[in-house]
Order: structure tokens, then sequence, then C-alpha cells
């Protein structure tokens, strides 16, 4: 990395971590909330960016490992005195019901077991390819919403788990979700990023050119749930309540959608893709209550924002299937250019002023 | 367990197997020649359902004709959707990931248009009278459901069995499904063949759909997704592609449901997980079903 780029970077983190302070300080409630699940959703978005977009792994499971990352988290951090009140029904299994530990254990915590998972899942289901692939996990995502539903003892089933201490503030997410990138960016630029892509591209080919198809495979998948993992657990202590039903297909879905508007094969798209989504999710929450235009009152319809939404997606696959990004990225050369390019032009005006006034 | 109870279970997974091979059998002709997992089947099916549902309520039809109107008007709706979301990425020569995508899409579209136009309540399907009638075979009730469904399902297979092995459709179809483009080389209309193709397997899926909805009478429009992705299943375990393996898939999935719950009621909450557990199981041991055939993926 050079001087230049350094600068750039710093330069972009102290934009990004001054907008962040001026948000904590003046935004309400809501908007730090919408903010703090965009930063949540791109974390899980650069997951999946990585299985689906960067090693060609159509992977449908993500909802799954949010949940196992939302529930591993939780558990540990919930405080004794909460955890008898909800396992009331039955009592919670031995070591979790004498845990509570600080955050960062919980996040950690979380971030094992997904990775545990991820990988005892993996393992099978990584010799499929295509749309094997994507029906096995999400059938791996399916069942493990199934046994969270009837597991009480260790995570209450249907009822969920409540009073999950607020730990989450736009300092972890965006903490993680800059963690997440890095990783990602890393990882992508490393030996082991080309030989995601040659995997990606033609994995016969990839495999004959001496790259382990499986070892390769199973990394990424482990790197990319392991981040939606932990998404997860900052999702449940953003939200403090999380239940089975919460990780259904429509969560994957929403996540789907991120990476596929903003481009499959680009960090930058997802986090695009992770922003607008979000964004819009909130934004057009109003169509689905009632809408008083003062002459008319247009009567709310639930399912509306999700046809606009699958109708987004349809369109982006049909019209822009490559997403908005493509396979393009925000760059320091692409920067420095238009650095360059914005600083040319400021220059001739001056040199115009100049003549025009002698 | 007494030998009544296994009876009324036996009963029961004729019911449920037969079910999942008609819809599996639906499934499996579309993925036999698009290769393409139609995530929306499932939610064809509950349309079918819910314009038999509304030809009833509405405009009074009698049950018989607003059950052909359904399938008639499902099968038109497959139609549409192949035109819309599929042909065009198909013309492209997009990758197969792309038609997912655009299947799931397809998919969500139809489950929340449904939820706005119909709202989120069940409603309760129309039984014709002589359907939900029980029979007592001995100690064991039957609805004469279990006479319907299976007879339906024989005629089906029957049905498509002449058409695929017997039409020039059908020999179309068989060869689409080999080889795209020597087909279209042959002077095979593709798009042709395939819009057939979609509105046999929707006019299947709305068959299905309502027989579903009269084992079932409480639906709503997020009621097909757990039978579709459960009949997708059945199609993978027969092997997909292949009609009877649908058939036998359906019936193995069924079976197994049904029997698992009866010897081991306590896992009763994990019913909806068995269907998942057989997918991953067959996938990992026999990735191309019990009857389909080794494929070879070339460079």
């Amino acid at each position: 990395m050079t001087k230049k780029q350094m600068l750039i970077l710093f330069i972009g983190a102290v934009i990004v971590a001054g907008f962040l302070v001026y948000a904590n300080l003046t935004f309400d409630a809501y908007m730090l909330r919408v903010l703090n699940l965009i930063a949540i959703y791109m974390s899980a978005a650069l997951g999946l960016c990585l299985i689906n977009g960067f090693t060609g792994q159509f992977s449908l499971g993500i909802a799954g490992f949010m949940a196992v990352g939302a529930y591993a988290a939780s558990l540990v951090t919930l405080p004794i005195a909460a955890k008898e009140s909800i396992f009331f029904i039955t009592p919670l299994i031995w070591p979790f019901s004498v845990l509570e530990l600080p955050f960062i254990a919980g996040i950690i915590f979380a971030a094992i077991v997904t990775a545990i998972f991820s990988f005892l899942i993996g393992f099978p289901v990584l010799r499929l390819r295509g749309d094997y692939l994507a029906i096995a996990t999400l059938g791996f995502s399916e069942i493990i919403r199934v046994v969270s539903t009837n597991t009480i003892s260790i995570t209450n089933g249907a009822l969920g788990l409540r009073g999950i201490p607020p730990y989450t503030n736009i300092w972890w997410s965006f903490g993680f979700a800059a963690f997440a990138l890095f990783v990602i960016w890393r990882l992508i630029n490393s030996s082991y990023g080309r030989a995601f892509k040659a995997i990606r591209d033609n994995d016969v080919a990839a495999e004959a050119m001496g790259i382990g198809l499986f070892k390769n495979k199973l990394l990424a998948f482990v790197v990319g749930s392991t981040l939606a993992g932990v998404s997860g657990a900052f999702l449940a202590h953003l939200l403090t309540a999380i239940d089975p039903a919460m990780f259904r297909f429509f969560l994957t879905f929403n996540v789907l959608l991120m990476i596929v508007l903003g481009g499959m094969s680009s960090i930058t798209g997802a986090v695009l893709g992770a922003s607008i989504v979000t964004f819009l999710f909130e934004f057009l929450r109003y169509l689905d209550s009632p809408m008083d235009l003062g002459f008319i009152t247009i009567p709310g319809a639930p399912g509306l924002r999700m046809v606009i939404f699958s109708t987004l997606l349809i369109l982006m696959i049909l019209f822009r299937r490559q997403g908005l990004m493509g396979s393009k990225e925000l760059t320091f050369e692409w920067i420095e250019k238009q650095l360059a390019r914005f600083g040319g032009k400021k220059g001739k005006p001056r040199e115009g002023d100049s003549h025009a006034n002698p | 367990m007494s030998l009544t109870h296994f009876f009324q279970h036996f009963t029961n997974a004729i019911y449920l197997g037969s079910l999942y091979a008609l819809i599996a059998i639906g499934y499996t002709m579309v993925y036999g020649i698009l290769r393409l997992i139609n995530f929306a089947h499932g939610e064809l099916l509950i349309v079918g359902a819910f314009i038999a549902y509304y030809g009833i309520l509405i405009f009074h039809l009698p049950w018989w004709l607003s059950f052909l109107v359904a399938i008639a008007l499902g099968a038109f709706v497959g139609v549409s959707l192949e035109r819309i979301a599929y042909r065009p990425l198909r013309q492209r020569d997009a990758p197969r990931i792309s038609l997912l995508v655009s299947a799931i899409g397809a998919s969500f579209f139809l489950q929340n248009i449904g939820l706005v136009i119909i709202g989120g309540r069940h409603k309760a399907f129309y039984r014709p009278p002589f359907f939900a009638q029980t029979t007592q075979l001995g100690e064991v009730s039957v609805m004469n459901f279990l006479f319907v469904i299976p007879l339906v399902t024989l005629l089906i297979l029957g049905g498509v069995f002449f058409l695929v092995y017997r039409t020039r459709t059908g020999m179309a179809m068989r060869a689409l499904a080999k080889d795209y483009p020597t087909a279209r080389l042959m002077g095979i209309n593709i798009n042709r063949i395939i819009a057939y193709t979609f509105a046999l397997g929707s006019g299947l899926a709305a068959i299905g759909g309502i027989m579903y909805a009269m084992r079932y009478p409480a639906i709503h429009p997020l009621a097909g997704v757990l039978p579709g992705i459960k009949c997708f299943i059945a199609a993978v375990v027969g092997g997909i592609g292949n009609v009877p393996g649908a058939v036998i898939g359906g019936f193995i999935l069924g079976f197994l449901e049904i029997m698992g719950i009866a010897f081991f009621p306590h896992l009763a909450g994990y019913r909806d997980a068995i269907a998942f557990i057989v997918l991953l199981l067959i996938l990992s041991f026999k990735p191309t079903g019990l009857m389909g055939e080794q494929v070879v993926e070339k460079v």
C-alpha cells in the first residue's frame, strides 16, 4: 500500500467515523437502529458474497447460520436472572444456565459455534454443485430452524429468547462490518482468493491446475458462514429478542437480494446492496400500513413491500444480471484517478479566470 | 401400536404419498427439461387452489367446473411465469444460478401478491361431499380421498407416460431434455415445447394444489411453500427428471413422514425436518436419486 493510498484510507475512515459520531449524537433511536441494521446486514452480505459471488457456491443457508450465531451469543450473554424467567417450562441445560459473559465473549463464542456448524454442514454438502447445493443448504437452514423450535431446553422453542442485553451499538456493528470488509478484501486478494475465483469460473479447469477444490470451497463456506453467524449475534443484541420464525427463508432472500442488487462478485456491491436494501426496507415500511392521503385513505397491504422487493430482484436478474457494480470495485486507483481529474478541472477555470480578468 | 392403528396410519401414508407423488411429477417434468428448480412450483399449487376456491365462492360454479377452470388458469399462470421470468434469461444464455434467483424472486412475488390481494387469513376450502365422506374398512375409517387421490395420481402418471413416450410433443420434450442445441438443429421449436412443459407442469401443480387443499382444507397464500419444497425433495429422491422416480420418491416421503411420527410420537415437532434429512441423505449417498441417470460434467 502506498503512502497516498494510506492517506485515502485514513481520510475515508475519518469521514465514516465522523458521520457515525454525528449520527450517534443527533439521530433518533429509530434512525440509529436502521444504521445498525445496515452494518449488520452488510457483514452478512459480505459473507454470502464470498460464498456465492467469489467462490460460485450458491448457498441458501445464510439464515440458518445467522440463527446459530444469534442463539449461541445470546445464550452466553443473557443474564442468569433473565434465563431463569424465560425458561420457565423447561430449564436451560447446564453450561449455559450458569453463564453470564460479557459481549465480546458472546461474539467469540458465536463465531466458534458457527464455524463448527458450517464446517460440519459444508463437509457433506459442498460436494454438490449448483442448484443441488442451493437446495441442500436451504434444507440445512430449515432443519436448524425446526430443531431450534423443538429443543426447548436450549432455545426455549417457539417462544424464543427475550431480554437479551442491548449491547450492539454503532461502534460494534460498524466495527465488525469494517472487520468483515477487511477480512474479505485480504482474502480475495490472496492466493486463496484467486483459487476461489478459479473455482467459480471453471471448477474442472481449476482442479486440473492443482487447486484443491474441496479445501478451498470449505474455507470460503466456513469464513462466509461465520461472518453471517456473527452478524446474527449482533442482530440478536440489537433487537434484544429472537425466535426461530425470524430466521425463515425470508431472511436469506433479503441477503440474497442485497448481493444480487449490488453485484455478486463485488465487495463494494455487497456494501452498496446491503445499504440500499436495508434502507428501502425501512423506508417503504409505510406501504404495509394504512396511508392517509388527506382525501382518501389507502388501506395498508401487508406484503406490498415484499412484492416490490421480489419484483426488484426479478428485474435486476433479467436486465442487469451483474448487479449495480458488476465485478467492479471501488479501488484506490479509481479514487486517485478521480481526485486527479477533479484537481485538473479545478485548475483550468482558475487559469481561464485569470485570462478573463486581466 | 395395535394393528388397527397401524392400518390407519398406513392409509394416511397412502394419501400423503400419492399427493406428494402427484405434485412431484409436475416438478420433475419441468426440471427434466429446463434444468431449473422451479421454486415457484409451490406457489402454483396455491394459485390453483385459490382459483378453485373463488370459482366456487364468487362465481358459484359447480365444483368440478371450478376445478377444471383452476387447472386451465393454473397452466396459464405457469406459462406466463415462464414467459416473463425465465425465457428472457434462457435466451441470453444466463448461468443457471440466475434462473434460480429469478425463480426465487417469482416465488416470493406470488406469495406476497397473494398476501396483498387475498390477505393472510386461512380460508376454508370446499370439499365435494362425496370426497369427504368416511368409509369404514373394518375398524379403519378412511375418507373417500383414499381412493380418489391415488386414482388421480395413477391416471396422471398414465397420461404423462402416454404424452412423453407416444406423442411427437413428448418426443421433442425428451430430445430437449437430452441436448438443447441438437434438438434445436433438428427443427424443434424450443420455446413452444418449453411452454407446453410449463403448461403441463403447472396444470399438474393446480391439480395437486386442489387435492392438497381438499386434504388440508385451510388455504392461505403461504400454504404452498412447504408442500412445494417437500415435493421437490420427493422428485430429487426419485431422481429428478424421471417421472416414475418422482412417484416413488413421493411415496417414500409420504410414508416416512407419517410412519416416522406414528412410531416416534415424541418427535412430532420434527415432522417438517424429515423431508430435509431425507434430502441430505440422498444427496450425500446417491446425488442422482434412486432412478436418475449419472451425468458426467464435461469441460
